[in-house]
């Protein structure tokens, strides 16, 4: 890839879509309507766990405008397949995983509160709501397991009979002999138990699908707010409604966010599209908020263990994790790969521990289930790794950044303990660039200052490390993926040199027509406004597995890359005719194919436009056209890391904590377009500072949702926040043609345990050592509470 | 929501009249506590009769050493009045800090009174500075007003038209907010009129309350350390999710403290 003059690789370009997205101009699912369109709304269980003795549908069905009334019996009676798990995970033993069926509708046992029992169709969604408050159902109200310790406990309620102890599966990584060892010899070994508190993801735009028959035709159409159209229509066609992928079409137009949330497949999805062909009309589902909060997958909710192995000067000898990660009552699609695949791989973090093992009990529980949100399973093995390194740095009385240099990573290839291969980083170059911009030198100032107001003030770091551009397919399709991992594009040049850009990849809020725009001018010597991106329709696109896991730009992007690459190659045969020159001596640079060493050259645009008018052209040897489609499977992860700095100040008198700098220096690898980068690190920031601080979903005992609005449900806010400041070392990634790593999960990644960490430090001169997140004004006076109270004794 | 007749009253008479010819009418004035009520379907009115355009139920005046504010005056225009401001700047700052710009800009004082939200912020204004409320057809103490849980004195057919505040010497109000709903947890108003001096606590209880033994340690000396050593007991207090009862009774005098600071 040529990145020479006047470069648009590294352009602060504005954003192509943001035009329609600030006049109210986007197209999103809820802005379609189709011709002779009906209204679905869902009955949702009230109950956590409830036996379903009789549904009676009767005086709904006779309601007006109601055009049908479905439940559970419907679904089996037309045979219609569970909602599939994607990804096999397999126990210590090697036996399977448990893997209860998941039905679009529930005929007999609810099992979470918003679990969906029938759906009413009617013309209107006036009527269909109506008419949904005179079904009737008999529950007979089951005890539930709502938390990964309710379910844990002895003789707790049983989500699925056949998951004795509410346990999915019980999987491990690493050698437990050479981490017993490393224990053995220890100078100290250092433990926490920390939590990773249950997020809801709150997308601004709620889930919505249409349902569309064409009889005809015989074609069935969804349009959803999905991350993923290709992979929607794998799963609703091959494993829920047996429809080949030639007969169903599914799109995604502008999706408004997702955060991992609009990854996954949905029963509401399949209901709309079963239903069209029943009643042979277009069937529409919008979510409610409400409905949001608890039929949307959850994020996170793991609670771990963690023991460190140091030695007298602070060298890590060994690390073991053990990790209950709740799973909700079925297996969303990428679940059971979140605690395992892409958290458990992770524990080794930026440092040379030598032995590391982990384990993982994947539990059922009485609630929503729970997938990947917003760094997936990274944040987790961050969080427990950057609290541990800071409690062994007090425990041996050492500073928390020495202990971290002391331990870095510094030679690469590196291979962990824990199955990844790093290929690039330098963690000392952002650390330094970290501590730069947060002025650290200056901190000590600081602290008389707020001391001053009566405040404490803290400072806390978190050194990460992810792993993204998810994936090399034959490596997650040996650790139990049932998809390849790669992406697609097709590059359709125009007649008059334009072109159109086909990605698999799916923006819900990422830049990518602005980004990859860039990319395809820069590589064809055109001008950005000559590429348009195109994305979001399996009728348009080649193939594609969408946007997650921070893969668009590094596996996307090089998908095409490689696709222009081909163009390019072609484009020269074209040129070498036209110019009268071999083939080889042709070269391409700033838009024009070159006869190397003269003057002679044909624009990009000539050649193109003769690709499809070959009247002078080698018709013999080459086809007309210039259309060329590449497939792009990555050779390895890719490791985005960096250093965050976090300093807050905590009011005594309330346990209020301000945030009151928060500084992040990453190295993402090569950058396209640093405004969009800057964009992705201020989201991902917030939300990693809203974990730590803010957000967290409650269920009471009994299953109960307590946090089922923005009234109890805690967003963070932009006056929660001072201005970030974020920067980036580049280390280029060396095994994609871009150097990409990927930038969108890093914020919610890192920042969490920085946070954490500022809080513990602003607390230590009172005796508080642990504070679990989110660090709510309460939990932190009694935190100072207890610890006066511990001080007295 | 569910359906309902929709009237534009043109008059405290005609708006009163409204709602008792209706089966279960009620007004509407912001719709701020009232909309969000409809869309959950937990009120089904038959009837809703909007108030908003009544003029004279809005706007602020001085008459005497009393000031009054009409029931569809709106958060933002309280909190903007130069005449709130120069009386009783407390109430002013009050009002800047009730929900978000868009509560502010369609709330009003009568909608938030009559409502009685026990999070509410005015009522802790209203008892603190011993307010009376007007209404279609009396005058009730801010005191007796407020009975419990969203529950007042009101009649079901009765129109808050007004509330009249005496104009203190110094006043302030201090408020510890919900992270998620900007409701108060607690939020605690004082005045001080010569040795007449009151706390009243909103967001803590089931409804808004005044706390003697403050009110006597400050009529003795108006400074926050004569709080010091005095805490309320947590018994009687709200405990949910957002705040425990002992956090609230804690926050009680320390919110009391910054309140007598800034007054």
């Amino acid at each position: 890839m040529t990145t020479e003059s006047k470069s648009l690789i590294g352009a602060p370009i504005a954003r192509k879509e943001d035009r329609r997205f600030l006049t109210g101009t986007g197209r999103y699912t809820d802005d379609l309507n189709r011709l002779h369109q009906t209204h679905a709304v869902f009955l949702r269980s009230p109950h956590a766990h409830a036996k379903i003795v009789s549904i009676n549908t009767s005086a709904a069905a006779a309601a007006p405008g109601v055009v049908a009334v479905y439940t559970g019996a419907d679904i089996a009676a037309d045979k219609v397949g569970g909602i599939p798990c994607g990804w096999l995970v397999k126990n210590k033993d090697g036996s399977n995983m448990v893997e209860p069926p998941h039905p679009a509708l529930v005929a007999d046992v609810v099992r979470h509160v918003g679990d969906q029992v029938a759906v009413v169709i009617a013309e209107t969604k006036a009527q269909a709501k109506a008419a949904l408050n005179l079904i009737e159902v008999e529950y007979d109200v089951l005890p539930a397991a709502a938390t990964v310790r309710d379910a844990v406990a002895e003789g707790a309620p049983l989500v699925w009979e056949q998951a004795p102890g509410n346990t999915c599966f019980d999987w491990h990584l690493g050698d437990l002999a050479a981490v017993e060892a490393a224990f053995a010899k220890a100078h100290k070994i250092v433990e926490i138990e920390v939590t990773n508190n249950r997020l809801i993801p709150n997308a601004m735009e709620p889930r919505a699908a249409i349902g569309e028959y064409d009889a005809a035709g015989d074609m069935l159409t969804l349009y959803t707010t999905s991350q993923n159209p290709h992979l929607i229509r794998l799963l609703l066609g091959a494993f829920v409604l047996g429809v080949p992928e030639h007969k169903l079409r599914v799109v995604a137009p502008d999706v408004g966010g997702g955060f991992g949330s609009k990854i996954f497949h949905y029963a509401e999805e399949a209901v709309v599209v079963w239903a069209a062909r029943k009643i042979g009309r277009p069937v529409k589902w919008t979510a409610e908020r409400s409905e949001s909060f608890m039929s949307d997958a959850h994020g996170r909710d793991t609670v771990m263990t963690a023991k460190l192995a140091v030695d007298r000067e602070g060298n890590f000898l060994g690390f073991r994790v053990h990790n209950t990660a709740n799973m909700g009552a079925y297996l969303s699609t990428f679940a059971t790969a979140v605690p395992t695949y892409l958290s458990g791989t992770l524990m080794a973090g930026v440092y040379k521990t030598p032995a590391v093992y982990v384990e993982v009990r994947a539990v059922f529980t009485h609630t929503v289930p729970v997938d990947a949100y917003r760094g997936a399973g990274r944040p987790e093995a961050t969080y427990v790794i950057e609290r541990i390194v800071d409690k062994a740095a007090r425990e041996l009385g050492m500073d928390r950044l020495e202990i971290r240099k002391k331990n870095f990573i510094r030679t690469f290839p590196y291979k962990t303990p824990v199955a990844l291969e790093y290929d690039t980083g330098d963690y000392d170059a952002t650390l330094a660039m970290a501590l730069e911009k947060a002025d650290v030198k200056n901190y000590p100032s600081r602290v008389e200052a707020s001391k001053k107001r009566g405040k404490l003030r803290g400072i806390g770091y978190s050194t990460y490390l992810e792993a993204c551009g998810i994936a090399p397919s034959a490596l997650v399709g040996a650790l139990g993926a049932r998809a390849g991992l790669y992406e697609a594009a097709n590059v359709r040049v125009h007649p008059t040199g334009s072109v159109s850009v086909f990605t698999g990849t799916h923006s819900h809020g990422q830049g990518h027509e602005t980004t990859f725009a860039q990319l395809v001018a820069q590589q064809l010597g055109i001008p950005f406004d000559k590429v348009e991106v195109v994305h979001g329709d399996s009728d348009k696109i080649p193939f594609g597995m969408g946007t997650y896991g921070s893969r668009s730009l590094s596996v996307g992007g090089s998908a095409i890359v490689k696709a222009v690459d081909k163009i390019i190659a072609k484009g020269k045969k074209i040129a070498a005719h036209l110019l009268e020159a071999g083939e080889a001596d042709i070269e391409f640079k700033d838009g024009k194919f070159v006869v190397a060493g003269t003057d002679k050259s044909k624009a990009f645009g000539e050649i193109a436009f003769a690709a499809y008018v070959p009247h002078n052209y080698p018709i013999d040897t080459v086809e007309p056209g210039l259309d060329e489609s590449a497939f792009y499977d990555p050779k390895n992860f890719t490791y985005p890391a960096g250093t965050h700095v976090v300093e807050v100040e905590v009011d005594p008198d309330t346990g209020v904590v301000t945030v009151e700098s928060v500084v992040a220096a990453d190295d993402v690898g090569v950058i396209i377009n640093p405004m969009i980068v800057d964009g992705q690190m201020h989201g991902g920031l917030a939300q990693g500072i809203g974990q730590a601080l803010f957000e967290e979903c409650v269920y009471d005992e009994s299953g109960q949702l307590l946090t089922g609005s923005y009234m109890t449900y805690s967003m963070p806010r932009a006056a929660d926040f001072p201005m970030f400041k974020v920067g980036n070392h580049v280390t280029a990634c060396t095994h994609n043609p871009i150097g990409a790593k990927g930038v969108g999960e890093v914020g919610a990644i890192g920042v969490p345990p920085a946070t954490i960490n500022a809080v513990l430090d602003a607390l230590a001169p009172l005796g508080v050592t642990d504070i679990q997140m989110p660090a709510t004004p309460e939990k932190v006076w009694r935190a100072i509470v207890a610890a006066k109270g511990s001080k007295a004794q | 929501m569910k359906e309902f007749h929709f009237h534009r009253a043109s008059s405290v008479a005609d708006a009163v009249a409204a709602v008792k010819g209706a089966s279960a009418g009620k007004f509407l004035a912001g719709g701020q506590s009232l909309l969000p009520v409809l869309k959950l379907e937990m009120a089904e009115p038959s009837d809703l009769v909007s108030i908003s355009r009544i003029k004279e139920l809005r706007g602020v005046c001085v008459d005497g050493n009393k000031l009054l504010i009409g029931a569809v005056t709106t958060h933002a225009e309280v909190a903007a009045s130069s005449e709130v401001k120069k009386h009783i700047p407390g109430l002013a700052a009050l009002a800047e800090h009730i929900g978000d710009a868009q509560v502010r800009n369609r709330g009003t004082i009568g909608g938030s009174v009559a409502h009685a939200d026990p999070a509410a912020d005015y009522p802790a204004a209203l008892v603190a500075l011993g307010a009376t409320i007007k209404t279609d057809r009396r005058a009730i103490a801010a005191e007796d007003f407020f009975t419990g849980l969203f529950e007042t004195a009101l009649e079901p057919d009765e129109l808050v038209v007004a509330v009249h505040f005496p104009i203190p010497e110094k006043s302030a109000y201090a408020k510890f907010a919900s992270h998620a709903s900007k409701y108060a947890l607690c939020g605690v108003m004082v005045s001080k009129t010569g040795s007449d001096v009151r706390v009243a606590v909103t967001g803590a209880g089931q409804k808004v309350f005044r706390v003697p033994e403050m009110e006597k340690a400050l009529a003795a000396r108006f400074e926050p350390s004569a709080l010091d050593g005095i805490s309320i007991s947590a018994d009687d207090l709200l405990s949910d999710g957002q705040a425990s009862a002992e956090y609230r009774a804690h926050l009680v005098t320390v919110m009391a403290k910054r309140a007598v600071a800034a007054a």
